[in-house]
């Protein structure tokens, strides 16, 4: 009787645990099924290189490289804006901030992570697009750069939660070396602590891009939606998941359309796996070094 | 005791915490200079806390905190003036576990503490690095392998490179927390060789555990015991005439 208990359990276990990965293969079979029926009609490296995105006209044109610039503009522009903010404040919280104030802020950032994008969104319709479009005396101030401001914010959290656990897993006794040598606070922070954290804060930085990359309804409603290709943040853009969430609903099913979006899942697909394997490779440098503080 | 030589640092009552815990109470010692000078005492009994007071390293821990005063060449280093950054280029330090910086080769941990301070020439950089890990007894072992990580020496090695960092910006004083206890008997042997060199030009304290070891490299040992200065003499009488029971006890192997 015990036995067919723990029998049931242990495969009941066993097919809960296989499921999270039966789906992702069968998502992805799924997404290559759906995608590669687009290649039939219409060349692979036209597809990836075309400059215009024209799915409806006759013909249509299938290019998503503005698409693609699209999305790389919006993550550079967020990634250069929130890595070194999330740098400065993962630094002053494990660094600088006094004890008691520390959770404090910890707790705030956190915070920062359970806002909808959706609200980040809003904001960035209702405030921060007026102020550019003043500011740069532009036509719309629904951008690239208002994208990259509003995904900068999105990406904190994680990037400043991982950095800080970085830097605290470095071991005492590298800042103390450098104290004991006559080294400044800042200068044992800038030449020891954060190159010896060197594998997290790459670490932080990709799963920040991964966050920026995959991110749809923030994007879709503040970057001004325009698939042509970007030469400034200052142009309205459009990423590659605004494209598949905008056009999804009017896409007649079975049509190159149709197609032609599940072909851009599959390389947001790939893109995202690039990212995580690199976070991953960054994440594990910087657990070993946890290990040889013990 | 010894008239001729000169105090190079005086604490007197000497008081250290950590938050709420007293660590070290009223310690009151002389350390003349260009001597060795061990302190010796069973495991808690402040002897790391007493020399982290010397660089004021001890204030960089959180919650830690000092009274009393500690005279350098007769210069307050608690006075709210005194630079601790300044302190510490004069009073190096090396600590019981041998920490070369992970990602700097060989050659820039000993540099390092020379490039905090300012620009300087390659010639005389190089010059530095190589009279330091000379004086530590590493050049020879090391000198075709300068631009390998630090990391990669062998334990023994790895201490003398943090002595070779200490040494290379140039302090007068040098403080050791335990340096041998990570190592071999033949690596201790080569650091308590050093020792006997290096006291030729520095003032060295060296906190250890193993009383042989304070027997053979000091010329003075000071006892601590929960905290407090049980006893400072000149080393064989602290090992063969003790004045104070507690002394005799631990020496001899009784507790501790």
């Amino acid at each position: 009787m015990k036995n067919l208990f723990e029998f049931i359990v242990e495969k009941a276990i066993f097919l809960s645990g296989a499921a999270s990965i039966i789906f992702v293969v069968l998502i992805f079979i799924f997404l290559l099924k759906e995608g590669l029926a687009l290649f039939g009609e219409v060349n692979f490296f036209a597809f990836l290189f075309g400059q215009n995105w024209y799915p409806i006209s006759d013909p249509p044109q299938f290019g998503i490289l503005p698409l693609i610039m699209g999305s790389v503009f919006v993550t550079f522009g967020a990634i250069v804006i929130a890595v070194p903010l999330g740098l400065a404040a993962a630094i002053y919280i494990s660094e600088v901030a006094p004890h008691s104030i520390r959770g404090f802020l910890k707790s705030g950032i956190e915070l920062l992570a359970a806002i909808p994008s959706i609200v980040l969104g809003f904001i960035g319709i209702i405030f921060l697009a007026p102020l550019l479009k003043n500011i740069f005396h532009l036509g719309s101030g629904l951008t690239a750069l208002a994208g990259s401001i509003m995904l900068a914010f999105m990406a904190l959290p994680t990037i400043v939660s991982i950095i800080e656990d970085a830097i605290v897993s470095v071991p005492r006794s590298y800042k103390e070396g450098a104290l004991a040598l006559g080294a400044t606070h800042w200068q044992a922070i800038y030449r020891v602590t954060i190159p010896a954290a060197a594998s997290g804060i790459l670490a932080a930085v990709m799963l920040g891009i991964g966050r920026v990359v995959g991110e749809t309804m923030a994007v879709l409603m503040i970057t001004g939606n325009a698939a042509i290709m970007p030469t400034s943040l200052l142009q309205p853009v459009r990423t590659l998941t605004a494209t598949v969430a905008a056009e999804m609903g009017e896409a007649v099913s079975g049509s190159s359309h149709y197609y032609s979006l599940f072909a851009i899942g599959i390389v947001l697909f790939i893109i995202s796996f690039i990212i995580n394997i690199f976070a991953d490779i960054f994440l594990h440098r910087s657990k070993a070094m946890k290990r040889r503080k013990k | 005791m010894t008239n001729e030589v000169k105090i190079k640092i005086k604490t007197t009552d000497l008081n250290a915490w950590f938050c709420d815990k007293q660590a070290l109470f009223n310690i009151n010692m002389d350390i003349y200079e260009k001597k060795v000078t061990a302190i010796i005492g069973p495991s808690g009994c402040g002897k790391s806390t007493f020399i982290r007071n010397l660089n004021r390293m001890h204030e960089t821990v959180q919650g830690a905190r000092a009274e009393g005063s500690v005279l350098l060449d007769g210069r307050d280093i608690f006075e709210k003036k005194f630079d601790a950054v300044t302190l510490r280029r004069e009073v190096g330090m090396v600590f019981q576990k041998a920490t070369p910086f992970p990602t700097m080769t060989v050659y820039d941990n000993v540099a390092a503490g020379i490039k905090l301070y300012g620009r300087i020439g390659k010639e005389k950089l190089d010059e530095i690095v190589e009279k330091s890990l000379k004086q530590s007894a590493l050049w020879n072992e090391v000198k075709d392998v300068l631009h390998k990580p630090g990391t990669s020496l062998s334990g023994g090695q790895q201490q003398r490179l943090c002595i070779a960092r200490a040494l290379a910006v140039n302090p007068k004083i040098l403080l050791l927390d335990e340096p041998c206890s990570a190592l071999d008997p033949i690596s201790t042997g080569k650091i308590e060789e050093l020792i006997h060199e290096l006291k030729e030009d520095y003032t060295i304290v060296i906190v250890t555990h193993n009383m042989q070891q304070a027997a053979r490299v000091a010329d003075y040992t000071a006892f601590f015991l929960l905290g407090a200065l049980i006893e400072f003499d000149v080393t064989s009488k602290i090992f063969t005439n003790p004045s104070d029971k507690r002394t005799e006890d631990y020496v001899t192997g009784r507790f501790g």
